[in-house]
């Protein structure tokens, strides 16, 4: 994980995250980190959000991608990975838990949203 | 959010009792000291550890689930958060004193039932530590097919090499290293597309080393149109069973199980008439199934059970509540298990619990809730308590217990070595 890297001077892109409540949170990413690192190392207040702290055990860290964004993400999810994301609240084809997604280069100024509620796994 | 410091003692602040430590605990005591500048959060729990099903659930070999307690504790560090363990309600101390002292009284309770038994036994329940379970024999039967019963089924058949470095408890670690147990067979009354389990989970046991599984290719023939069918949540999952069951595995897989001596499989579509448990010996005497030398592990679903003047509906296993508020029970709310019945994630409880928290904390603002000059919370549960003989157990002292079963597990290399007496306990905490 990114934040256990010796730290050298890393690059940075913008994100802009939209929560839940409506308002959106403008952040600097280090490339390498995973989003749950942005948004925990910029102190984004989310209830809840990373329970398990990144070691795909729960979907709280689910994230929406744009569409066109989705595609241009370089790993495509695991299978561990989607059966996780198999019991987040709201998903979507643009899904991804954030603790698997690796900040790069190409990410500058994309917009990702953090949906309102957490998981519901009861009707699984 | 930093407040004068006399700010408490001169404004009348709420105090809210919380009854249960588990998620739901944890997750509305959070919620209330967020969203709420100066209620105080009292939780009280039956043991003298916290964290419930965490700790006594969550299987030994799924640490990272266990992260959570990172923000459990984070909580617990909160100086309007107090940690009152060791005292159970209902018994050493009635909810209706509990109203007397609070602006609300929250309750979190849990569950009772047998699978509680084998799942208690491995991670240290202290009643349960003495459960001798028959592992002497070559096949166990698990009633159900939910996660608890693959959790079941997955410490029987794993390695018992990879379980010593869990913080599963050294007794059982013994007992299952003297297993006999080659064949786990879990059992549903419904068939292949309700499967109460996980992807994940699943998953998990198809590669399980060591470990085949077997599933009869009758039971899924036919199902591949079906499984479209099937809500977008369960596709996977279900195309995860049919894959297993109908179709070639890889040349790794088939290798692997081919060289495997243990096997697990699902039956579908029988009820158990019969079971005759011995209570006593713990061993069932007899199961209207054919196969003979056996243990039966029941798994099928928790429940929760109600507390003496509050309304339980014992068939859906719930407090009956509108967003937490429980019916014609001013000031009681229901957090977790015992609001939506036993069945979740964590993830799923912690949803429930933020509801019932924000509902709370809703009420206060809105007037719903009065803070009258009698609750004093703690202040006055706690004399009411002394008087009665009952050592309460705090924060500070679980972590006592927790640095002691730390070090003892150093010692073992495993994470933690659990206490499962509860006098030790005392005794440690009180040090
Ligand atoms: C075997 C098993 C494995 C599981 N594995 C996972 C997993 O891998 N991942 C996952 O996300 N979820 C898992 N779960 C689900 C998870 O444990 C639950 O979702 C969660 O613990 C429910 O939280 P709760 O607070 O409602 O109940 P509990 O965790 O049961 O907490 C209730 C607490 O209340 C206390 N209490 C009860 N009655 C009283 C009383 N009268 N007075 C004082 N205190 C009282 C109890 O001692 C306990 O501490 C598992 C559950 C089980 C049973
Ligand atoms: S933080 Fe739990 S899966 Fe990402």
């Amino acid at each position: 994980f990114g934040s256990t890297m010796p730290r050298i001077q890393k690059e940075t892109v913008k994100l802009t995250f939209l929560l839940g409540d409506g308002s959106r949170q403008l952040v600097d990413a280090k490339v390498g980190d995973n989003l749950l690192d942005v948004i925990t190392e910029n102190e984004i207040d989310l209830d809840g959000f990373g329970a398990c702290e990144g070691t795909l055990a729960c979907s709280t860290c689910h994230l929406i991608f744009k569409q066109e964004d989705y595609k241009k993400l370089p790993e495509t999810p695991t299978d561990e990975e989607l059966d996780m994301l198999d019991l987040a609240y709201g998903l979507t084809d643009t899904s991804r838990l954030g603790c698997q997604v690796i900040v790069s280069k190409e990410m500058e100024n994309w917009e990702i949203t953090v949906p309102g509620g957490v998981a519901d796994a009861r009707d699984v | 959010r930093l407040w004068p410091r006399n700010y408490s003692t001169t404004i009348r602040q709420p105090h809210i009792a919380i009854v249960g430590s588990g998620p739901a605990g944890f997750y509305t005591a959070q919620q209330i000291l967020k969203l709420h500048p100066t209620a105080e959060v009292d939780v009280y729990e039956k043991l003298p550890v916290p964290f419930g099903l965490v700790r006594f659930g969550v299987a030994p070999d799924h640490p990272e689930v266990k992260n959570v307690i990172s923000t459990f504790t984070k909580t617990a560090l909160n100086e309007r958060f107090h940690f009152l363990g060791n005292v159970s309600v209902g018994s050493d101390l009635d909810v209706e004193e509990l109203k007397k002292a609070y602006t609300a009284v929250v309750l979190d309770l849990d569950g009772v039932l047998s699978a509680r038994s084998f799942v208690g036994w491995y991670n240290g329940l202290p009643n349960k530590a003495d459960l001798k379970p028959n592992l002497d024999t070559d096949v166990a039967v698990v009633l159900g097919q939910g996660n608890v019963a693959i959790d079941v089924a997955r410490i029987l058949l794993t390695p018992v090499d990879i379980l010593r470095k869990t913080d599963i408890t050294q007794y059982a670690l013994e007992a299952l290293s003297k297993s006999r147990i080659k064949r786990v067979c879990l059992i549903g009354r419904r068939g292949p597309l309700q499967v109460a389990f996980t992807t994940a989970e699943l998953r998990e046991m198809t590669r399980l080393e060591g470990c085949r599984p077997v599933l009869d290719k009758n039971d899924f023939l036919g199902l591949e149109d079906l499984a479209k069918m099937v809500p977008q949540r369960r596709r996977r999952l279900t195309q995860l069973l049919l894959n297993t069951a109908l179709e070639k595995p890889s040349q790794k897989d088939a290798a692997r199980w081919q060289a495997s001596s243990k096997e697990w499989m699902l039956k579908f579509l029988r009820s158990p008439k019969e079971i005759l448990p011995d209570e006593q010996s713990n061993k069932v005497r007899g199961i209207n199934f054919t196969i003979n030398k056996l243990v039966v592990l029941r798994s099928v679903g928790y429940k929760s059970v109600g507390l003496k003047g509050i309304e339980f509906d014992s068939r859906k296993s719930v407090i009956p509540s509108n967003t937490g508020q429980v019916k014609n029970q001013p000031g009681v709310y229901c957090s977790g298990w015992v609001k939506r019945g036993p069945v979740g994630v964590i993830a799923s409880t912690m949803t429930d619990a933020f509801e019932t928290g924000k509902q709370i904390v809703d009420d206060l603002a809105s007037g719903v809730l009065t803070v009258s000059p009698d609750h004093t919370g703690r202040h006055r549960i706690v004399p009411y308590l002394k008087n009665k003989d009952i050592e309460t157990v705090s924060f500070e002292e679980w972590n006592k217990i927790n640095e002691h079963e730390i070090s003892v597990g150093n010692e073992l290399n495993k994470p933690r070595e659990k206490l499962t007496d509860i006098a030790k306990m005392l005794q440690i905490a009180k040090q």
